[in-house]
């Protein structure tokens, strides 16, 4: 178990088996959406966890980059008459030029500062989709035209759910790939020690933007597609609460791991579900069942798990 | 011995997280077979828009408990299914498909703000699920979507009523200061829309964000705009009462307010306190109930929607709920005319509804018109001593 959550071809070929399976098992439609929830919130986590995860940042604005993506689909067919999948494309073009150039002056921030910086972005750009009401239909938000390719249009919940996989098993192989690059190893480097990384000769403030544009992307990604798949957006979308959901599951899956950024999506998608039995009381539930898996898993559910396996042996 | 226990402790929250999980989704799983009539329900119970919600909670479960007890509808007893959004659109969307395609309902009564309706229509409409939305703007049933209806009158019907109210006092010229959230955007530009066909030209603009505490700075600005004779505060929420109390603060009062519908509850009068006192805007028969003369249509349904609301949930009532109350009866209605529980046949009903009597007016509906309510839906009320009076038509 534990070399299979370490060894990346296995932990894909898991990940495609649990995405095969899954659809047998369930009752109806409405389990497909939410599985497909479940990919779409994984794929900007995973996104997120380079940049936390791995090179060590904080961002408390990421929902901004997802609502870029996801207004970028709205837009781009309605008001340009662009294809949908071209407007993705732009949107996590957009989002990476965007990352890239407000992440030059903010990444030379540090700690609470980058905190407070990359938070006053997301709120920023929150604002302008708010405002804009011409382009993005303002606060109640605005329709989504329905996904084509090659004249085939995705719209079933099945569609949907083999998309949102296929989309969230070449990101987890993308991000797992990183690893062994020496992106990948500078990464690692400057989330140890940022003084012992640029002291062996890393550009830091380069490696920093590099993981800051790859998140970006990610979840300008994340949010066409959830975009397309709920014909529907709304500024929500790019919202603080938002971006603290995207930081919960990556920290409540496991800092650093890609397999931990899809349990923690996956918990955070399926327990408010999963809670609704209990009426009132949900919003309680959900609020202690995270505070008690922060409190006695540290490193995050999937990192606990693991060393609690080594221990076991 | 330490780390043994920590260890245990770990198990069982593993255990537990997995454990809810599983538990849930199968106390949710498949319904059982349907001798009951299935409506189902996406409300903001809880989060910013409760005081939506909330009410249309109440209201549904009331009504819903007092037709089974009287027999039900068309011999089947009515089963409700109310999920709680928290004012999350996208929430409510997963909501909207969990209702279709888990709970198999026959039609929803929800939807409380415009931004969870929005969502949740494309789902209703690839579904064919009728969807008589709680939410204000027109843009619910504008365009006319097939399986789209909704109870509430409209921005627009507000702007026109207020306008028409300015007209016949003879006032013309006009400032507007408007939140900026979804309701107040959304009426802000069909005030701006509307305002040409009444000859009321708007002189004075300003916005305020939902979540300010201090509207002093604008309303100073409109003091200082020469000619106004008259401000109107599209809005909901807190803003306005904001507004109310700085608009009496800046010794405005002689320049009479309109305020929205979107203020029409008694806590709008709490909140803003005696700088309330002459403050006009439109609203429901609903809240002027025991004031109405008893030839009024209307009387009979809202007084005895009052005393059953407030009997049963200990609040004073609010138009929310009455529109939860005309949503539910609207489609009790229609499955009875139908007398089927097919969601096809009861859509058609409800878009043949004519002539019924609810808390927010008389419903006349067409395949062009979802809505069905006229300009004489609107009350103009005034606020006096701490209540709403209704005022003589044409001052």
């Amino acid at each position: 178990m534990t070399t299979l959550l370490n060894n990346r071809y296995a932990i894909l070929a898991a990940l495609a088996v649990v995405i095969a399976v899954l659809p047998f098992t369930f009752p109806s439609n409405y389990y497909l959406r939410v599985a497909s929830l479940v990919w779409v919130s994984a794929f900007a986590a995973i996104g997120l966890n380079v940049l936390m995860g791995k090179a060590g940042q904080v961002s408390l604005g990421h929902a901004a980059f997802f609502g870029i993506g996801a207004y970028s689909a709205a837009i781009g067919p309605a008001h340009l008459g662009l294809p949908s999948w071209a407007s993705l494309a732009i949107g996590a073009c957009i989002s990476g030029l965007l990352a890239y150039f407000v992440g030059r002056p903010i990444l030379r921030l540090k700690g609470h500062y980058l905190a407070i910086a990359t938070l006053g972005f997301g709120v920023l750009i929150a604002l302008v989709i708010t405002t804009e009401s011409r382009w993005t239909g303002g606060p109640d938000g605005m329709p989504v035209a329905k996904l084509t390719v090659f004249g085939w249009r995705i719209g079933t919940a099945y569609a949907w759910y083999w998309l949102s996989a296929a989309f969230l098993l070449v990101g987890a192989w993308i991000a797992l790939n990183l690893d062994d690059t020496p992106t990948g190893r500078a990464f690692l480097a400057l989330h140890d020690s940022e003084v012992a990384a640029r002291v062996v000769g890393i550009d830091v403030a380069a490696l920093k933007l590099r993981a800051f544009v790859i998140a970006a992307v990610y979840a300008s990604i994340a949010g066409s597609l959830l975009a397309m798949m709920n014909g529907f957006v709304n500024p929500d979308l790019a919202g603080f609460q938002h971006s603290v959901e995207l930081v919960t599951m990556v920290v409540l899956g496991g800092l650093g791991s890609i397999v931990g950024s899809i349990v923690g999506a996956a918990v955070l998608v399926v327990l408010p579900q999963a809670l609704t039995v209990f009426q009132e009381y949900e919003n309680l539930m959900l609020g202690f069942i995270i505070i008690v898996s922060m409190v006695f898993m540290r490193d995050g559910i999937v990192p606990m798990i693991s060393k609690l396996i080594a221990r076991a042996r | 011995m330490k780390i043994h226990n920590l260890n245990q402790l770990n198990r069982r929250a593993v255990g537990c997280l997995l454990g809810i999980s599983v538990f849930g989704l199968a106390v949710c799983g498949p319904a059982y077979a349907a001798e009951t009539i299935k409506i189902g329900s996406v409300l903001s119970i809880t989060g910013p828009a409760s005081f939506l919600g909330d009410p249309e909670d109440r209201t549904l479960k009331l009504y819903v408990d007092k037709i089974n007890a009287a027999g039900g509808v068309a011999g089947k007893k009515i089963e409700l299914v109310v999920y709680d959004d928290g004012g999350d659109a996208n929430k409510a969307r997963t909501f909207a498909t969990r209702l279709i395609e888990d709970d198999k309902v026959v039609a929803m009564v929800g939807g409380s703000t415009t931004g969870t309706t929005m969502a949740m229509i494309p789902a209703f409409e690839e579904a064919k699920v009728p969807f008589i939305s709680l939410a204000g703007a027109i843009e619910v049933v504008d365009p006319v979507r097939k399986y789209v209806f909704k109870t509430p009158h409209t921005d627009k019907m507000a702007c026109e009523k207020i306008f028409e109210n300015l007209k016949q006092r003879s006032f013309t010229k006009v400032a507007m200061i408007s939140g900026t959230d979804g309701f107040g955007a959304s009426m802000r530009a069909q005030c701006l829309k509307v305002a040409g066909d009444y000859g009321i030209q708007i002189v004075a603009e300003e916005t305020y964000g939902p979540r300010d505490t201090d509207m002093t700075a604008q309303l100073t600005k409109i003091k200082g705009t020469a000619g106004v004779q008259a401000v109107v505060n599209p809005g909901f929420g807190q803003g306005p009462a904001i507004v109310t109390r700085n608009y009496a603060q800046l010794g405005m009062s002689g320049t009479p307010l309109y305020q929205s519908h979107g203020v029409a509850s008694k806590s709008f009068i709490e909140l803003a306190g005696p700088a309330a006192d002459g403050v006009r805007l439109p609203a429901a028969a609903l809240l002027v109930g025991d004031k109405l003369p008893d030839s009024d249509p209307q009387k009979k349904v809202v007084v005895e929607y009052k005393q059953a609301y407030e009997a049963s949930a200990k609040q004073p009532v609010s138009t929310f709920g009455g529109h939860a109350y005309d949503g539910l009866f609207i489609l009790v209605d229609a499955i009875k005319g139908a007398n089927s529980a097919d969601s096809g046949k009861v859509r058609d009903e409800i878009e043949k509804t004519k002539g019924f009597v609810g808390t927010g007016g008389i419903v006349t509906m067409s395949p062009t018109d979802h809505l069905g309510l006229d300009l004489s839906a609107f009350r103009m009320l005034e606020i006096k001593g701490g209540d709403w009076t209704l005022i003589q038509p044409g001052s």
